[in-house]
């Protein structure tokens, strides 16, 4: 900063230099006819000329990597600060408005730093120098000067104000488009199995025609406040330049040096013209940055605890009395949920379509806190564990797969970059994925956004071997069938058991083939107070002979269900 | 992909640097510009583009080139009138004669008000005209995406979209907003100056002369240099959103997983890659634009000291001089000016490179010339005669992985079909083929005898409807994802379509109903939720060819035994394709497909299928019977 004002003030001294001697010719060697003074002054002028190119140059490649490191560090810190931020608010957020924050906002910023900081520097500090030099030069020329500043100022405050509230609108919208175009990308399929791509379109375009009518309110705005500044230097050139002859006739100003002056003041002509989109480039990033630390200022809800504790044991996973409602609704959705989970003990959660049990298991690493109860592992709460503990503690496989755009181990080792060789085959081996290696590139393939060069079944089986690689002690498996084919379904539950057979897991099961996979089942159904909670435990066959509910939920047509019931028996 | 690794360097930083590009896995998905040809080609492109985005805006841009000369001519008025000021006017004020003096002021006072005003006029036309242009841009690139087929959008990804459609556009925003008036005003500054340089003096005006070539070979060495830089840049920024929009579509994973660490290393590097091409950018900027300062201080130092002798020759007037100088330097002034707004100009033109590029990409599912109609009504008979596919091939050097060898098949209208098989085998491949995500490598996939490559989009979609196994549901209402299937729905049909499939119940209860938002990909809802919507919307689309992708997979079994129901009135009278490993849909079809690698191995309806292998005597029973004794064994 302090080379920036010393850089500008040495590039504003020498502007005002080549006036300066300008009139010293005209009033010195010019009236004189002395040759080699003038040939003299021109070396000086000639220096001049080259001395602030030196300075233009410092500056500008000072300024490139401080305005490219600020650019960075605050991408860099945006991100860091998304991945840290809990799911919920990933859930609220749309991640249009995150993308315009992370490259228009923070290019508006590096736009301010890169170009106008420095203008502005540099004409505040042309704007006193040249005012002072002025008002010594002529007193009653350079009040007239500095005194129509004023009302130019306040008017162009005024308006600025309004400016700035369009600028925002403007941004807003942009993240709002941003959002629709991701949209209709993430979801090409759907828009083009339905043929919809008209429907899209109409909901962009309008969204992208309110866009173009802000944008026009702002430039019309800008242009507005424009027009006034540039009005304002030839009026004052106007008043200059009758007082001055006036001054002159009078014999109180010397010709040279009204010359001088009027050049002089054109060097205020460009930084007062300029002032105008310097301003609103530096509202711009004023408003940008305003949107950044919106969110850089939301602090993670889900937090490291303070005080940490160790759990010694080999993984007895407890909810106790556990409570949850999601940010916003009132009602809980979870209420007083007690399951007890033995270490090495395999409990399925069965319970009818959006009944929580998806929620239920984001609990336990902490995607979300419990709003009531606790979750013990091992006898400590899992608030009190450190986050990465806890994380690689329980490995979870999601309903969906989310796979990355990655290389296929890429996308296994996504928590364990440590993992070995034998780790992932044998993880490959469990999930039954061995057609990984026949992809193209074998493990290296690149498996497509989303995973979607892969099929269905082909994406549950890598984010079922993802979960289980390395043997981690909890499992944490969300229908993780519920793709496959039953020969392949037959030859994962064969694999997979034996990897329970020592993990603590926990199993969402909407068929009975995948509750088989575990030890004991609890099933989940609607509490008396509203909300849901647990309704019955015990084993699949025990719970088919007594509860209505359960036979309901996981027995096949009716004329199935008699064979079920058969079965039973 | 190929990283070349310098052994003498260090070798921690090597591996670091080698590991953080490995990551992505091979694939020639990254490849950000979809022609390879040169950049001669590029830059037609791009060109050819912007003549005609402007073609259309012709009567404005006279009209606005007419105000800014205007205006620039009334702002260069002053210092000449100021001369005439000091060589007529104060002569003439020492004589007591004001009218020279005051007519001068007059004059510059009422060309500020009138330039003033006019560039008002001049701003807002512009301005009109550039969001006109970039909203005519919006919308044609926005359409071209979604034209283009499905093995486009796996290849270019969304991240990369996004980038096209904002960032890029930005950059043409940046440029519209509030350089282009500069450009302009400062070009004619330039211009006029000049001539009137020319004018003023010409002797003097030879050296201003020699000068400009120096200032050419400066801007040729800057345009080529800068281009490739703010060509890296477009390329690069991309790739940080990319890797932004996967993070955060995949935050649950990434969190859960512990990938924060990992990916900040991905995302600092990417970052930094992009902030090396903006360095490269902005130090070539920062040799230009002094480069211009010094040709004018030499300038004019040369013109201080000729016009200096020429003052004392008596061949030329001071006030000429002084004229001539305050000139010069608002000719080089400008020319500072044109620099800053040259360098948005060529970030400009890097991403019209791009936008072009995606605007030329021909679709290589497109859409026929001469569409045929199909028979009114469209009675849903599908046939596959000879189809062969595979998948685009993502690299040059990937084997084509051959999906379906050689399908025919038959399916007459109204029949249910359920298409079984391991997973893998190609049993999507075939719904996909069947709407015409792709097309068949070879042979053709008909509906009702016609071509689907013959049909247009409007007349396929109309009649054949997927619900996929990716099932997407947008921001918006549950009604307004409902109506996906139909726009023009009533408050009724929807939710008598959510009733038929049994979603009436839980949308119900939501707190809002049917106008709950379901947020960002529907996550506002579970899984199963998500899908009874799905299939609520395909059910009120009431197309003539139903394809159901595993539509109830996620559906515990009193809903899909609901679904299945409705299911039996729905399919009564159309033509279905029913893909599913549970084989409870298959209760309900005319005719069972048992799919393996590709091929249809057995083929006829359910219950002979299963009463073949109990009769078959010496023959092993049916892969089908040997499924549906293996699901049955599977439901206790
Ligand atoms: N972000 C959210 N905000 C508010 N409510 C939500 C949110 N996500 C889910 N819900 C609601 O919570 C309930 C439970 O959802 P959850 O995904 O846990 O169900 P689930 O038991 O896993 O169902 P499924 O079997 O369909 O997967 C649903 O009724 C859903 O509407
Ligand atoms: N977009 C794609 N690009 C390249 N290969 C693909 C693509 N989609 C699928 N494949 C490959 O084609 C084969 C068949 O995939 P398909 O999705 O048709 O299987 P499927 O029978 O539907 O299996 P599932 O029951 O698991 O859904 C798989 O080996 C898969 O890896
Ligand atoms: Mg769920
Ligand atoms: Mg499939």
């Amino acid at each position: 900063m302090t080379v920036m004002l010393f850089v500008a003030l040495g590039s504003t001294l020498i502007g005002v230099g080549v006036p300066l001697l300008t009139s010293s010719i005209i009033n010195g060697p010019l009236a004189s006819g002395d040759r080699a003074a003038l040939w003299l002054l021109g070396c000086y002028a000639l220096l001049f000329g080259l001395a602030e190119a030196v300075l233009i140059l410092t500056r500008r490649l000072t300024l490139a990597s401080s305005v490219l490191g600020i650019e960075r560090d605050l991408r860099d810190d945006l991100y860091e600060h998304l991945q840290r931020l809990d799911v919920g608010f990933h859930d609220s957020w749309q991640s249009g408005q995150l993308v315009s924050r992370m490259t228009s906002d923070i290019s508006a910023i590096r736009r301010f730093f890169g170009f106008a900081l420095i203008f502005l520097v540099v004409n505040a500090v042309t704007f006193l120098s040249v005012g002072i030099l002025l008002i010594v030069i002529d007193p009653l020329l350079g009040g007239i000067v500095v005194l129509f500043g004023i009302p130019l100022s306040l008017i162009v405050f005024r308006y600025e104000k309004v400016y700035r509230r369009n600028i925002r609108a403007v941004q807003d919208q942009q993240g709002e488009v941003a959002t629709d175009i991701e949209e209709s990308a993430l979801g090409i399929r759907a828009i083009k199995s339905f043929g919809r791509r008209d429907l899209f379109f109409a909901r962009y375009d309008a969204k992208a025609v309110t866009l173009r009518t802000l944008q026009l309110r702002q430039i019309r705005t800008l242009a507005q406040i424009w027009a006034l500044i540039i009005a304002q230097p030839q009026t004052v050139l106007a008043l200059i330049t009758l007082f001055g002859a006036a001054a002159v006739a009078a014999g109180r100003l010397s010709l040279g040096t009204l010359v001088a002056f009027v050049a002089l003041y054109q060097m205020l002509v460009w930084p007062i013209e300029s002032s105008g989109w310097l301003l609103a480039a530096s509202q711009e990033a004023n408003t940008a940055a305003e949107r950044i630390f919106e969110v850089l200022d939301v602090e993670p809800a889900i937090r490291e605890p303070e005080l940490t504790r160790q759990p010694r044991g080999a993984g007895r996973l407890v909810f106790e009395n556990v409570g949850f409602a999601y940010p916003g609704s009132d009602a809980p959705l979870l209420t007083g949920i007690d399951i007890a989970l033995e270490p090495g003990e395999t409990v399925a959660i069965v319970g009818p379509t959006g009944c929580g049990k998806t929620t239920l298991t984001a609990l336990v690493p902490r995607l979300y806190d419990v709003t009531e109860g606790r979750i013990l592992i091992d006898g400590v709460d899992v608030r009190e564990l450190p986050l990465a503990e806890l994380r690689s503690r329980v490995a979870c496989a999601f309903e969906d797969p989310t796979l990355f755009s990655a290389s296929v181990r890429e996308n296994l080792v996504l928590g364990r970059p440590e993992a070995d060789e034998a780790q992932v085959e044998e993880a490959l081996r469990v999930a039954q994925a061995s057609f990984a290696a026949d992809l193209p590139w074998g493990l290296d393939t690149r498996v497509g956004e989303q995973g979607m060069s892969l099929s269905g079944g082909q994406r549950q089986r890598l984010a079922l071997a993802r979960a289980v690689l390395g043997r981690p002690s909890m499992l944490v498996l969300d229908d993780p069938l519920s793709a496959l084919d039953i020969h392949t379904e037959g030859l994962v539950e064969q694999a997979l058991r034996s990897v329970l057979a020592d993990t603590t897991g926990l199993v969402v099961a909407h068929r009975p083939s995948t509750v088989l996979l575990a030890d004991r089942v609890v099933v989940l159904g609607p509490a008396e107070g509203g909300g849901t909670t647990v309704v019955a435990q015990g084993t699949h066959h025990g719970l088919l002979e007594t509860e209505a509910v359960y036979r309901d939920l996981l027995s096949q047509g009716s004329d199935l269900a008699e064979l079920a019931e058969e079965a039973v028996r | 992909m190929t990283t070349t690794v310098d052994t003498t360097t260090d070798g921690t930083e090597d591996e670091l640097r080698q590991s953080l590009d490995d990551w992505r896995g091979v694939a020639a998905e990254d490849k950000d510009e979809l022609s390879s040809s040169g950049g001669i080609f590029l830059r037609a492109r791009s060109r050819r583009l912007l003549g005609e985005l402007l073609r259309p805006h012709k009567r404005g841009l006279l009209l606005a080139t007419v105000l800014i000369i205007v205006v620039t001519a009334f702002e260069m008025c002053a210092p000449y009138l100021v001369s005439i000021g000091i060589d007529d006017g104060i002569p003439a004020v020492r004589h007591g004669d004001w009218t020279t003096i005051a007519l001068v002021a007059a004059g510059i006072g009422g060309s500020a008000l009138v330039g003033s005003l006019l560039r008002l006029k001049f701003l807002t036309l512009a301005g009109r005209i550039g969001q006109d242009m970039l909203l005519e841009l919006r919308r044609r690139v926005f359409n071209q995406f979604q034209r283009l087929p499905i093995a486009f959008h796996e290849k270019y990804t969304s991240g990369r979209v996004i980038s096209r459609l904002t960032n890029d556009l930005d950059a043409l925003n940046d440029l519209i907003n509030s350089s282009l008036d500069g450009l302009v005003s400062a070009l004619l500054n330039v211009v006029v100056i000049g001539t009137l340089l020319a004018v003023l003096d010409p002797m003097l005006s030879i050296i201003v002369l020699v000068c400009l070539p120096a200032l050419f070979g400066l801007m040729a060495w800057y345009t080529k240099g800068s281009r490739i830089a703010y060509r890296l840049q477009r390329e690069t920024v991309a790739a940080v959103i990319v890797q932004f929009v996967e993070t955060l579509n995949g935050i649950r994973a990434v969190q859960s997983f512990r990938r924060e660490k990992r990916n900040r290393d991905i995302f600092s590097k990417l970052n930094q890659d992009n902030v090396n091409a903006n360095a490269k950018a902005m130090m070539m900027f920062g040799w230009f634009m002094p480069g211009i300062v010094a040709v004018g201080g030499v300038a004019t130092a040369a013109v201080l000291v000729f016009g200096g002798f020429q003052v004392m020759d008596h061949t030329l007037q001071i006030g000429v001089l002084t004229a001539y100088i305050l000139y010069l330097r608002k000719f080089f002034d400008p020319m500072q000016d044109l620099a800053v707004f040259y360098t948005s100009y060529q970030s400009a033109t890097a991403a019209l490179e791009k936008l072009s590029g995606v605007l030329e990409e021909e679709p290589a599912v497109p859409e026929p010339a001469e569409p045929k109609r199909p028979a009114e009504p469209v009675r849903g008979g599908v046939r596959f005669a000879d189809v062969r596919f595979a998948y685009p091939k993502r690299d040059k050097d990937e084997a084509a992985r051959v999906i379906l060898p050689d399908l025919d098949l038959d399916i007459p209208a109204g029949q249910t079909v359920a298409l079984v098989g391991a997973t893998g085998a190609g049993k999507s491949t075939l719904a996909r083929l069947m709407c015409r995500f792709y097309d068949p490598t070879a042979g053709a996939v008909r509906l009702d005898d016609v071509d689907l490559r013959d049909l247009s989009d409007r007349d396929l979609r109309r009649s054949v409807i997927m619900v996929t196994q990716e099932n997407f549901l947008f921001t918006g209402s549950v009604a307004d994802n409902i109506r996906f299937g139909k726009p023009d729905a009533t408050d009724e049909e929807v939710e008598r379509a959510a009733r038929a499939i049994g979603a009436h119940e839980f949308i119900e209860k939501l707190p809002q109903g049917y106008a709950t938002d379901v947020k960002k990909r529907g996550g506002r809802l579970s899984a199963g939720q998500r899908q009874l919507v799905a299939f609520a919307r395909a059910f009120l689309a009431d197309p003539a060819v139903l394809i159901l992708d595993e539509a109830t997979s996620s559906l515990d079994v009193p809903s899909e035994r609901l679904v299945q129901r409705a299911l039996r009135t729905i399919l009564a009278d159309r033509t279905a394709l029913i893909i599913a490993h549970r084989l409870s849909t298959v209760e309900i079809a005319d005719r069972v497909l048992v799919m393996e690698a590709g091929r249809i191995v057995e083929d006829g309806a359910p219950d002979a299928l299963i009463a073949d292998a109990q009769e078959g005597g010496g023959d092993a029973p049916s892969r089908f019977a040997a499924l549906h004794e293996a699901w049955r064994e599977s439901l206790v």
